[in-house]
């Protein structure tokens, strides 16, 4: 049963992740707003790289994702931003799809009913 | 199928799609160069496209609306950024209201069109469309596309089911 297996090894991520006031804290931050990691380091009575391995937790558990915001990276959660862009580049496919499909029967044309 | 490659990425907004066609890269270039070759594909067939100025010239706008089964008529237009005949074009994408005035500048996507020949004979067609925001992505794909893409989608559908 691989895809249980796989499963498990998800959800341990996830629970590990979330074993943690800190982590448990800088997701809750990450569902209201954009932060960047030094940002969030303010919170908090760590270290600024200790900060960063929290955050290298979450998304290594695909709880939160970084996004870059011109110079800097902002800790997003994950479940807002990528799935939203995940499904938007789904329905984009299909459209492009459609389109280059399209552009082959169009081809196919020239040759049976040679109009050139 | 036409297509053999897709790929995503949803932290850079980007998708690029390559097709292969049996054609040299004159005759694929044609499909977006003749404005009447243009119309049979860009839009779904429900959504058909009819593109009102078309001229494939740095700086020049093309200008096209679609018409949807309600009537309804949304209006786009293309800034062409950099053609390369017949191997590259770079648009960047967007709507307008009725006067041809872009819909602010916000929703705009930039399409990156390469030919390239492929070994033995055809081309390789490779389209990206990349998006500033996911904002912007979402009001692309809101107007006038859903519904047709939907209807589009059943009819790939049922060519490939016959």
């Amino acid at each position: 049963m691989v895809v249980d297996q796989r499963g498990d090894a998800e959800v341990d991520r996830l629970f590990h992740a979330l074993a943690d006031t800190t982590r448990r804290d800088i997701v809750r931050r990450a569902i209201t707003g954009e932060h960047s990691v030094s940002e969030l380091a303010r919170h908090y009575p760590i270290s600024l790289t200790a900060v960063q391995k929290h955050v290298g937790v979450l998304e290594e558990a695909g709880l939160v994702m970084k996004r870059r915001h011109g110079r800097e990276q902002r800790v997003v959660a994950q479940h807002d931003a990528l799935r939203r862009a995940q499904r938007l580049l789904d329905e984009l496919e299909v459209l492009w799809r459609g389109r280059l499909d399209r552009m082959g029967a169009l081809l196919d044309e020239d040759s049976a009913g040679g109009t050139t | 199928m036409s297509v053999t490659q897709v790929l995503k990425d949803t932290e850079k907004l980007t998708m690029t799609m390559v097709a292969e066609y049996d054609v040299t890269a004159e005759r694929a270039w044609q499909l977006w160069d003749d404005p009447r070759q243009l119309e049979r594909w860009w839009g779904p067939p429900v959504y058909p496209a009819t593109f009102v100025d078309h001229d494939l010239r740095p700086g020049a706008r093309v200008t096209y609306f679609m018409t949807g089964p309600n009537g309804d008529q949304p209006r786009g237009f293309w800034d062409v950024l950099e053609v390369e005949a017949p191997r590259r074009l770079v648009v960047q994408d967007g709507f307008a209201d009725e006067t041809w005035t872009p819909i602010d500048v916000m929703p705009s996507n930039r399409m990156v069109l390469d030919i390239a020949d492929r070994e033995g004979g055809g081309v390789v067609m490779t389209v990206t469309s990349s998006f500033p925001s996911v904002e912007a992505m979402e009001k692309l794909l809101a107007m006038g596309m859903e519904e047709g893409m939907t209807l589009a989608m059943g009819q790939i559908d049922a060519i490939l089911a016959a």
